[in-house]
This record gives C-alpha cells, structure tokens and sequence, in this order.
C-alpha cells in the first residue's frame, strides 16, 4: 500500500478553520448540499471527507464528518448532507442553517477513498443513497481532465431520493466515458424497466464492468448495502484489492 | 476566537458518564472498514505472534477456545466520533497469548485477514488492556464487525482494534499500519483526541 500524498500539510489539515455558508441548495426532501466559503482551503481529493464543527452560544459543541461533494473551486467548497432523524449536526444544516451562517471545519480527511484524476484504468462506482456524494466528487474531477472510463450504478428507494439526478443524467448523455444507471429499491418510474428491487448480479452483468476489466470498485452506502456489493463483486470474480468501501450509518451487531 | 453558529442549540444528551472529547453516544453500532469483509472459515483461522527473531507461536481456532476466556464490558470509541456505552465481549486476553513469547520489542502490529494492520505500543496490549474477542453480546462475533475473531483494545481508538485479526508481529521500532499510514494517529488516545497525526 502506497503511503497517502495528500494535499496540505499535516498542520494545516488538522486546524480548525472559519467556513462561511454561502449557498443551500436542496438535492432532493432530504438532502441539501452546501457551498462553503474557506479561506485558504488547502485543496483536497475526490473521495475526502472533513470534519464540520458547530457551536452553540453556550459553547457546547458538536462535530460530524461529511464527504465533499466536488472538487475546489478556490476558496469553495462543497459538501451534501442527507438529514437523518434525530441527528444533532446534520438536522441543523439541513433545515435551519442559512447563507452567511459561521461554523468550522477541518481537512480534508481520509487518503484510501480517494480517486486521483492521473490514474487511467476503469472505475466502477457504486452508491447507495447518500453515499453517492464522494463518488460523485469523482465523478465532477474527471469532467475533461480524465479519460478513464466510469460506470455508475446508484440505488435509491424511490425517484424522489435520487440526489444529483439532473446533473448524472446531462453527464452521462454528453460523456461516452460516463455511464448512469439508477437502481430503484422501492419504487421505480412508470418508463423504467427493470422492476423496482434489490440490487442484484444481474445489475452488476448488465451495468458494470467485468473482472477482466480490472476497474477500480468504490462503493459506498449503508453497511448492509456495502457488504451486499461488495460480497457479489468478489462473487463476480474482482480483486478485493480493487474494492473500496466506506460505510456508513447504523448496522445491528 | 470562537466562532458561534446562529441557531445551533445542540442536543446533548444526559450521559451518566464523561465521554471523550468529541464524542457522542450511539446506540448503534456502526462500522468502519476500508474493503469488503474477508469471510475466514474456523477449521483454516489461525493466530500467529511472530517476535522480532522471526519466532512464531500459533493458535488454530480449537486450540483457542481452549484457553480460558474473560468476560469484558467496556466503553468503545470509534474515531468517527461515535461511542458506545458497556459493550460485552468474550475473548482472550492478550496476557494469555503472550505468556510464553520472549520478546525484547516494544512495539506490535495486528495483522488481520484481508491485508489491515494496526500498529500498537506492546504495553498497551498487556495486563488486561487488550483481548482477542470472538463473542458480542452473547453471540458469535459477526464477520462485518471483524468476526470469527477481532482483537478489542478497548482504551484507544477503536480503528487499533483491528477486526479479522490473524496475528501480532512484535518490533523493536514502530511502524505505521494501514490507518496510521493514511494519516490517522500511531497511538489513538481518545481522552487526548489523538485522532490525526499530529493531534
């Protein structure tokens, strides 16, 4: 295992710096993503997390890790937070926080889950839910940078949980290097073939790339969803070498 | 300077017990892992302490569960910031393995099936710090939460509890695993929030 080069020093990626909301844009009834100013942001890499720090006026404090969502853009970055019931950090940000609205953040976070715009070979993605945002940071790094080829399948429940449909869909149709293919586990559209349900082999056969193709797999989502994946891609004969994972979320012992 | 957040309340939870900095209760038991779980039959598992002279002592999963058993119940910290309040165990303690190893290392790295490590200071894994836990909560450990067998050191960060653990090589010189290499702490003290190099 190569040791990690990521961008800023060690310094400066453990301080805590000021970040300025500058834009909530809704993703879908459960979701916001949210364009950060910080200055100074020492760049990062697709597939990075930060840290988000918030304080109340008493100076309790709560911290919560997030992917980020797209590359820099200067001293802007962005993140999409799927709020999730009861969650301290992540009902604040996605309901109350408005634009001007101060809290820290440090990063970024995270050397393994990361794709890098240099490396050629094929890359499957596979999102489940909200895990879709760091694949999608990938996705957003590659655009006229990177000719390696991507395939994306992302499972959600139902059409109104797709976050970034709009953006995927316009991709896809204006890139042969970027394949889209939405999964739906509860309730598919009335023009969608495949009938709504688990994500099985068959959309593995169908949608992503062969063993022999040796992509790079990440896959992120909830811990079930996760194993699920990863277990029917080292079925389907891939390298669990090549296979990244992150999980998230709650998971019965 | 302290910057506020407008709006922010917070909802703290009562705790009749001090949590690390940062940290917030779970209920759950979430999972960090960085690939796909390793599924590891009980008649091929083996445990293997290697010293720094390349001697090695090995347990399959018999001669294992014949060496007594302790009973933990212990707070667990994720580095994620989760925590988890009296966690039950079984397994054995490291005290036990280690009995017979000569050794002059001062450090350890826990090997685990699937390629993780996780480097440790050799102290931290003895008297009664540290186990080799095949039980959770009464059941057979699950292997998304690093069964047949995982090593629990319950006072660091719970990444140094490497799951699917097959064995420990002791060194006279640390090393950083597989986290530490991607930037997380060599040591992991969660009351010091040791949880990036460098904290």
């Amino acid at each position: 295992m190569a040791r990690a080069a990521v961008s800023g020093g060690l310094k400066l990626r453990r301080t805590w710096r000021p970040a300025v909301l500058l834009e909530r844009r809704r993703e879908t009834p459960s979701a916001c993503t949210l364009v950060l100013e910080v200055l100074g942001w020492p760049g990062h890499l697709a597939g990075q997390h930060i840290d988000v720090r918030l304080t109340a006026s008493d100076g309790y404090q709560a911290a919560r890790s997030y992917s980020l969502a797209a590359p820099t853009n200067s001293d802007q970055i962005q993140i999409t937070v799927q709020g999730v019931p009861d969650g301290e950090v992540s009902s604040y940000l996605v309901a109350d926080a408005r634009p001007g609205d101060s809290f820290e953040v440090r990063g970024p976070v995270g050397g393994w889950f990361v794709w890098r715009p240099e490396e050629s070979s094929p890359v499957l993605l596979v999102a489940g839910g909200s895990g879709v945002v760091p694949l999608m940071a990938m996705i957003r790094s590659r655009d006229g940078i990177s000719g390696a080829p991507f395939r994306l399948i992302y499972s959600v429940r139902t059409p109104e949980d797709r976050i970034y449909h709009d953006e995927l869909r316009r991709r896809a149709a204006e890139d042969g290097g970027l394949d889209v293919t939405f999964i739906y586990t509860r309730t598919a559209p009335k023009d969608e073939p495949r009938p709504a349900g688990r994500i099985s082999l068959d959309d593995f056969i169908s949608h992503g790339w062969s063993a022999e193709a040796e992509p790079t797999c990440y896959v992120c989502g909830p811990t079930a969803f996760v194993e699920t994946v990863a277990d029917l891609l080292i079925f389907s004969g891939h390298d669990p070498s090549k296979i990244r994972t992150e999980r998230f979320g709650p998971s019965g012992p | 300077m302290n910057i506020f957040t407008r709006g922010f309340t917070g909802r703290r939870r009562d705790s009749s017990r001090e949590l690390p900095p940062g940290q917030y209760l779970t209920e759950d038991f979430p999972v960090l892992s960085a690939g796909p779980t390793p599924r590891i039959s009980l008649d091929v598992w083996q445990f293997t302490v290697t010293t720094e002279l390349g001697q090695t002592h090995q347990w399959s999963w018999e001669q294992l569960m014949g060496l007594p058993a302790e009973s933990i119940t212990t707070d667990i910290h994720c580095v994620t910031r989760w925590s988890k309040l009296e966690t039950a165990w079984r397994g054995v303690s490291l005290d036990t393995l280690l009995a017979d190893v000569e050794t002059e290392a001062d450090y350890a790295m826990a090997h685990s099936y699937g390629g993780y490590s996780t480097n440790l200071p050799l102290e931290d894994l003895l008297d009664g710090k540290a186990w080799v836990a095949f039980e959770y909560d009464g059941e057979e450990l699950a292997p998304e939460h690093g069964g047949p067998a995982r090593l629990l050191v319950p006072h660091l960060y719970f990444w140094k509890s490497a799951k699917w653990v097959r064995g420990i090589e002791l060194m006279l010189q640390d090393s950083p695993g597989f986290w530490e290499q991607l930037g997380y702490h060599d040591y992991g003290d969660p009351w010091r929030e040791q949880r990036y190099q460098g904290d």
